[in-house]
């Protein structure tokens, strides 16, 4: 459907002759038009609140998008939490629509038909996906019960979050910047990393044609002169090491000419489970990084 | 008066110029001949040449060329690159013959150059449609080259002829209608006077087939279909319909035993890849290995290496023919985690062992060869299976190296959480029936240069990568393997104990098999990766 609609743009410029050829190609434009009119131009879901359209969105959205969104559509390493009720790039079903099609550029989610994967869905299709979408929304708002204001306190004092962690340009570059966390990731998410951090290594850096990204692994070394460095991987390869310490010192350096390096999925970050962090304050810091996340952050 | 005296010195000039290019061209054919079905049956013989796509007729990818070797690798320089400017993967294989290089790039570009400098000789640009219908890529592998011609299929779904010295379309055949899912993307195979070639679109529901084209006109001489039709044998092995949709694409290079005459050819995942339902039996001939007539393009054996595959195992890796004594043998390191072992004379497994880690399976059949396991089915919630649906290894190539007597295989470990999505086919449409994800838990994936001595199917070394890559493997006389990795490292390891000895960062993954060439009496060493194609030789 996209390529057709691409088509209709370019048709009328194509004959040269007065003669059928543009009487089909009237035809074949009127078509089109009626065609993106239907389900191209269309503010809201053909499809809404159809439950068989959304079992056919799921199965859609399942072979297209759940490899970075996740099943369920909670979330993956690379994709958002689409469970939420907010959207990041616009919440109305002409948005939803306009992201899946065209995608967001300077991000990760691609165009329709841009992801290797063929021709991409139909605008049928995409509204099936967004039928879907709509039926594992969270209808309460995730307004979480925790007090951002307090949240803030606890992130840039006491629990001691902005050691590492800068949000607003403000804070440590040991761990991932926050700014943008709270507006796409699930809470149960975020409630995981700080509760158990290593169950899931936040990713770090992604390069072009490399299938998978960096994560925040933790890395130990002891240099040729007898220095032990310790921090976590900005990138490595087969023969050298981008790393970061504590005090924020970058270090490059060459395997082979290490004494000894070691890696660890046990991440830097300290768990803080109940004793270090009581209930309410892993609320409000979640609270914090939501009103935060939701206000688009800084990308 | 004056006019015709012009004429007359024109005249003679033209006549002396057709007398110089005759000339010039006989003292060229001496140094560029054309390649005659005869010198790709010896290619052994041109170890300066790289005639076609895994180097020789039994898929081995090793260079007879040693004067890159263990003692001298880590001298090694990079001499030129060559820039397609395309994005996407750069899969090809370069061919070599008589100092010029030839290649194909992303999009069906082709270009001819000097192999000494890298400078284009020709450039061919196919014009694809918008509405093409690649399942992984706009890729292509390489080219087939025979008598003046080199030979690609297009993604669009065409088998084209270009003039070797030109890059001029000879002759372009449209083998099938590309909107119902079809392309090309590998390397042709050029037999006897005949150009093979199989078709990809195992994601669309098409049925597979492989062709043999005539070299001098593209007249099509014989189609196999891999999916058997109504009265033939294998058909039953469909359900209901489903054979018309049974996928089976054979999208890699086959391989050639001329003293049986029988060309080899694998074959991909039936359709839709990950969802059995609705095409219950062992969907023949998809994940298979088939052997057929060059001549007739008639079956003479199968074997099939995954019965009922839901998870996306196409066979569709280069298998190597060695000879062990009066043994003839066919070594396949198989997407689903298996190295096989098979008496190529007889058709018959000989033996199959893992060589990485596999849950799909359990038991094995009464022939010896892996069974299918119900419990790893794809289910609604998620079921994580290993190897992953990229597979234990993929497309890109292995290499058999005589020396050493070893198999050298890029394995990947990496397990997918395989979930059904229940679909309608759709004529065009991608047509999976199902999704797969990395899995969430802590394990990381990575992948490993593994070298397997076929003998024992026992693992003699490996070399682990930081993460699953996409390069082949070249091994040559100098006791040199090559290889690449997702980290853009281009990497020489001796061939007898995995040490590395060399290692080049190229700016990007390496997706692609790496191939050797002489010009002027020195070796290079050529791979693609990014969107350049490198080369190095000594300094």
């Amino acid at each position: 459907m996209s390529a057709s609609a691409k088509s209709c743009s370019t048709f009328p410029s194509e004959p040269r002759q007065v003669s059928p050829l543009i009487f089909l190609g009237v035809a074949a434009l009127l078509i089109c038009a009626v065609l993106a009119v239907s389900l191209f131009a269309q503010e809201k879901n053909p499809f809404a609140s159809d439950p068989k359209a959304a079992k056919l969105g799921e199965s859609q959205f399942r072979a297209n998008c759940a490899f970075c969104h996740g099943l369920g559509a909670r979330g993956g390493g690379r994709g958002p939490d689409l469970t939420r009720a907010q959207k990041r790039h616009g919440n109305s079903d002409a948005d939803l629509f306009r992201t899946i099609n065209e995608g967001i550029p300077g991000t990760a989610m691609p165009p329709n038909g841009a992801t290797q994967q063929g021709v991409g869905m139909t605008a049928e299709e995409i509204w099936q996906v967004i039928a879907y979408i709509r039926s594992v929304e969270k209808k309460a708002p995730a307004q979480p019960p925790g007090n951002a204001a307090q949240g803030r306190g606890l992130f840039y004092g006491s629990a001691a979050c902005s050691t590492c962690h800068m949000v607003e340009g403000k804070g440590g570059r040991l761990g991932p910047d926050l700014t943008s966390t709270g507006g796409v990731r699930s809470v149960e998410y975020i409630i995981e990393s700080i509760r158990n951090p290593s169950r899931r290594l936040a990713q770090g850096i992604s390069e072009a044609m490399k299938e998978f990204s960096q994560e925040y692994e933790t890395v130990t070394v002891v240099t040729s002169d007898g220095q032990k460095i310790a921090g976590v991987v900005l990138n490595e390869d087969s023969f050298t090491l981008q790393m970061m310490d504590a005090r924020e010192q970058i270090h490059l350096l060459e395997k082979d000419k290490l004494r000894s390096f070691e890696k660890s999925r046990e991440s830097l970050m300290p768990a803080y489970d109940m004793k270090t962090l009581s209930e309410k304050d892993l609320q409000d810091i979640v609270a914090f990084l939501l009103s935060v996340g939701s206000q688009g952050g800084v990308q | 008066m004056k006019s015709a005296r012009v004429q007359l010195f024109l005249r003679t000039c033209i006549a002396l110029g057709r007398l110089c290019s005759l000339a010039s061209c006989f003292f060229a054919s001496s140094s560029r001949a054309q390649v005659t079905p005869q010198r790709l049956l010896d290619s052994a013989k041109e170890p300066q040449n790289w005639l076609m796509y895994s180097g020789d007729y039994a898929g081995r990818r090793f260079s007879a060329l040693d004067q890159i070797n263990t003692s001298n690798a880590r001298a090694l320089v990079p001499k030129w690159a060559y820039q397609t400017m395309a994005g996407g993967k750069f899969e090809t294989t370069p061919l070599v013959v008589d100092g010029i290089l030839y290649g194909t790039g992303q999009d069906d570009r082709a270009f001819a150059l000097d192999a000494r400098t890298g400078r284009p000789i020709w450039q061919y640009q196919r014009a694809l449609p918008a509405d093409i219908r690649p399942c992984c890529g706009r890729v292509n592998r390489g080219l087939a080259i025979l008598g003046d011609k080199v030979f690609l299929g297009t993604l669009d779904a065409h088998v084209i002829a270009l003039d070797a010295k030109t890059g001029n379309v000879v002759w372009d055949v449209t083998a099938v209608d590309y909107r119902k899912g079809y392309s090309f993307t590998l390397a042709p195979l050029a037999v006897k006077n005949l150009v093979i070639l199989g078709v990809s679109g195992g994601e669309y529901g098409i049925r597979g087939f492989i062709d043999a084209y005539d070299a001098d006109t593209g007249t099509r001489k014989w189609r196999f279909y891999t999916v058997p039709g109504p009265g033939e044998p294998g058909h039953e092995t469909w359900e209901g319909d489903s054979w018309k949709i049974g996928g089976a694409p054979a999208w890699i290079t086959g391989v050639y035993d001329p003293p049986t005459s029988t060309t080899f050819w694998t074959t991909g995942n039936p359709s839709p890849s990950n969802r059995g339902e609705g095409r219950a039996g062992d969907n023949l001939y998809s994940n298979s290995l088939l052997a057929l007539d060059p001549d007739t393009g008639k079956l003479k054996w199968y074997f099939q290496f995954t019965k009922h595959d839901e998870h996306d195992y196409d066979a569709t890796q280069i298998p190597a023919l060695v000879d062990d004594g009066d043994r003839h043998l066919i070594l396949h390191a198989d997407r689903n985690g298996f190295f096989y072992v098979l008496d190529r004379a007889a058709g018959k497994l000989l033996f199959a062992n893992p060589y990485a880690k596999v849950t799909w399976s359990a038991g094995k059949y009464p022939d010896g060869s892996p069974a299918t396991a119900k419990a790893g089915s794809p289910t609604p919630e998620g079921n994580r299976v290993c190897p992953g649906a990229a597979g234990a290894t993929n497309w890109m190539s292995p290499t058999y190296d005589p020396q050493t007597k070893l198999f050298y295989v890029t394995a990947r470990e990496q397990c997918d959480i395989f979930s059904t999505a229940p679909q309608l086919y759709e004529e065009g449409h991608a047509y999976y029936g199902s999704a797969y994800f990395p899995n969430e838990d802590a394990e990381p994936f990575w992948g490993a240069l593994r070298a397997i001595d076929p003998a024992t199917g026992k693992l003699k070394w490996e070399f682990p990568h930081p993460s699953p890559t996409w390069a082949g493997v070249l091994s040559t006389a100098g006791g040199l393997v090559f290889t690449g990795d997702a980290e853009g490292n281009f990497i020489a390891l001796d061939a007898a104990s995995g040490k590395v000895l060399w290692h080049f960062q190229c700016g990007a993954s390496v997706y692609s098999s790496p191939m050797s060439f002489a010009v002027d009496g020195k070796q290079y060493i050529a791979v693609a990766a990014g969107s350049a194609l490198f080369t190095f030789a000594m300094p």
